[in-house]
């Protein structure tokens, strides 16, 4: 009875994409669609379903990630399916180095070593014990926006374009606690953060930041992690690069440089226009993007209508949304579904009237930094087609007078 | 018009009823503007600043010793251990060369695994911003050749990781140096000379100096 989201997004294509993240639905065919439901005229005319241990969506429904299929890949938020700020945790986005490890947390330990006065070991029943803290973060892969950026294709969803990113509801624990728990001496100024997936993937973190707002978390959105997202727990960097959110948390070992590990040094750099590359570039800039009216949604009236979408930065809160329907000529300020909060995604709207004529839809996101989100080409003047981390630039959608909408990256 | 004003809200009631502090409460709620760490108010009930609430049990050397791998900040865990280039290419014909392809050329995709080898002109000088088709190798990118011996021994091969000896990791490390014409091909590869291997852009590697504000770095 279920109809197979999956198939919406690439299941049946396993094996025929590239892992790159941002590359990979460039390889991929249309989708065959999966058959439509069928429901009856009148559902109050029949006896409803019986009740269940798990819920699912309406098959009418089609939200589905996009998976690439490889053991190390990534698969995509549907952003443009989504309302409110919370991403339903089956879709929050995936993007692992050796697959989704599968762990048994009554197996799984937090290592907390090196300059400490007590190494110490930590299981999830343990980390429980400590005052919990629930907080709202963005997650974002800093490769999110990187096809749309070096090849921007009018057929590009919200999704490709910005699937690498997802909100959450954390609940976990403050790091300061472990450190104190351990006695991390003064001298220690980095710690190595490593998962117990199959490549032991590993980070350097500054341990200022382990003090600031760093935690250990075990739960999204009112339930354990998934664990594509780092079950039985993950360290959570607010507004940080994805991947220094280091999933499946076995060992913290700190010391006073950084282990220059693989993802810091051979990916997650930053080549820059003038002959050099940006390390550890952790803070997630200003973003924003419009999830409707998004390719490929075609708009059936005239009238009014809201434009709306996500906006985030990893610095703070944003403090503005502006939307342009004349491709930048001229900006209006968006109104906030929500209060926005520091490093979280907040939604905006701007009700806009479709008089059936061509529309270049833009949004840009101020922080509360003052930092505006950048237009492509401002991008690429100081990075290079060729930089291959963070892309928060401007983008937004072409309205046919047809009513068509496509994706327009040329900012 | 701007419509949302930036709120600081930063609010923590702490209701301490005597000897009932068990019983406590706090809220709290800070939307800094400046995104800083809103989770200075400590939970109600907590032990105060300084002290420990003594949970988790100290670490266990054994299973310390076996998580403990990588090859320390500037490679200085780098394990006791050699190997030959010759040695190398044995290794690499037997776990890399399926993925990584013919003297670490890569292999079309898909899936794509990364070419490891290229020291060609084109891809020389560190003109990646420019040109995204050039292809980043460990001759022509890694900063650092020791992270060589802590990724392959932590990370590769990809479907049978930690399956090589240390002599092993050193032996391929060298192969891998040797092929990106970075170490000659008698050499043999041990902790103190792989720390002493200088890439050739190692100084090209810089810390971000992104800061927020209105300049777009």
């Amino acid at each position: 009875m279920l109809v197979n989201a999956g198939a919406v997004g690439g299941a049946l294509l396993a094996g025929l994409a590239v892992p790159d993240a941002s590359s990979a639905l460039s390889q991929q065919p249309a989708a065959v669609p999966p058959p439509p439901p069928v429901a009856p005229n009148d559902p109050t005319s029949v006896l409803g379903a019986p009740t269940s241990s798990a819920g699912e969506r309406s098959p009418f429904e089609l939200s589905a990630r996009s998976p690439t299929g490889e053991t190390a890949g990534s698969s995509l938020t549907p952003l443009q399916r989504l309302n409110g700020t919370v991403t339903p945790s089956d879709l929050h986005f995936e993007r692992h180095h050796s697959g989704v490890p599968f762990i048994d947390p009554a197996k799984h330990a937090l290592l907390v070593h090196g300059l400490t006065d007590r190494p110490l070991s930590f299981s999830v029943d343990d980390l429980q014990r400590f005052p919990q803290v629930t907080r709202t973060y963005f997650m974002e892969c800093s490769g999110n926006g990187r096809a749309s950026y070096r090849a921007p294709m009018p057929e590009m969803t919200a999704q490709r374009v910005a699937g690498l990113s997802s909100n959450t509801e954390w609940t976990g624990v403050p790091l300061r606690y472990l450190l104190d728990e351990a006695g991390v001496a003064s001298s220690a100024t980095w710690c190595l953060a490593e998962g117990a997936d199959s490549c032991l993937m590993a980070r350097s973190i500054p341990v200022d930041k382990l003090r600031d707002d760093a935690l250990v978390v075990w739960a999204q959105n009112g339930e354990p992690l998934r664990p594509a997202q780092g079950y039985p727990m993950r360290l959570l960097l607010p507004g940080w690069e994805g991947n220094a959110n280091v999933k499946w948390l076995r060992r913290l070992e700190f010391g006073t440089a950084p282990w220059m590990t693989r993802w810091e040094t051979s990916k997650y750099t930053d080549p820059l226009q003038n002959g050099t590359a940006r390390q550890f570039s952790f803070d997630q800039d200003a973003k924003s993007i419009v999830t409707s009216p998004s390719h490929p949604d075609v708009l059936a009236v005239q009238g009014w209508r809201p434009i709306t979408g996500l906006a985030w930065s990893g610095r703070g809160p944003i403090t503005r949304v502006e939307v342009s329907t004349d491709n930048g000529a001229t900006w209006y300020d968006a109104d906030f579904l929500t209060t926005p909060i520091a490093k979280a995604q907040v939604r905006f709207q701007y009700m806009w009237n479709w008089t059936g004529g061509e529309a270049t839809l833009l949004s840009r996101a101020t922080d509360s930094t003052g930092y505006i989100q950048p237009t492509r080409s401002a991008l690429l003047a100081v990075r290079g087609l060729g930089t291959d981390f963070h892309f928060n630039h401007i983008v937004g959608w072409r309205v046919q007078a047809d009513g068509r909408v496509f994706f327009h990256g040329l900012t | 018009m701007r419509r949302y004003v930036v709120e600081r809200v930063a609010r923590c009631v702490v209701i301490t009823l005597g000897a009932l502090a068990g019983l406590s409460a706090c809220s709290v709620r800070e939307d800094s503007v400046l995104g800083a760490s809103n989770l200075r108010a400590s939970a109600a009930g907590a032990p105060a600043a300084g002290l420990r609430f003594g949970i988790g049990m100290p670490a266990d050397d054994a299973r310390l010793a076996q998580w403990n791998v990588d090859a320390g900040p500037g490679g200085d865990a780098l394990p006791a251990g050699s190997g030959t280039v010759a040695q190398g290419e044995a290794v690499y014909a037997r776990g890399c060369l399926r993925c990584h392809g013919v003297g670490g050329e890569g292999m079309a995709g898909p899936p794509a695994y990364p070419r490891l080898v290229g020291r060609d002109s084109a891809g020389e000088g560190f003109r990646f911003a420019n040109d995204p088709t050039l292809v980043k190798t460990i001759g022509n990118y890694w900063p650092h050749a020791y992270t060589l011996f802590d990724y392959i021994k932590r990370s590769m091969p990809h479907d049978l990781p930690r399956t090589l000896r240390d002599d092993e990791v050193y032996a391929v490390t060298a192969y891998l140096l040797h092929a990106n014409a970075l170490m000659p091909k008698d050499a043999t590869l041990d902790a103190k000379s792989l720390r002493a291997v200088k890439m050739p852009y190692e100084d090209r590697f810089v810390r971000d100096d992104r800061t927020g504000g209105p300049v777009v770095r």
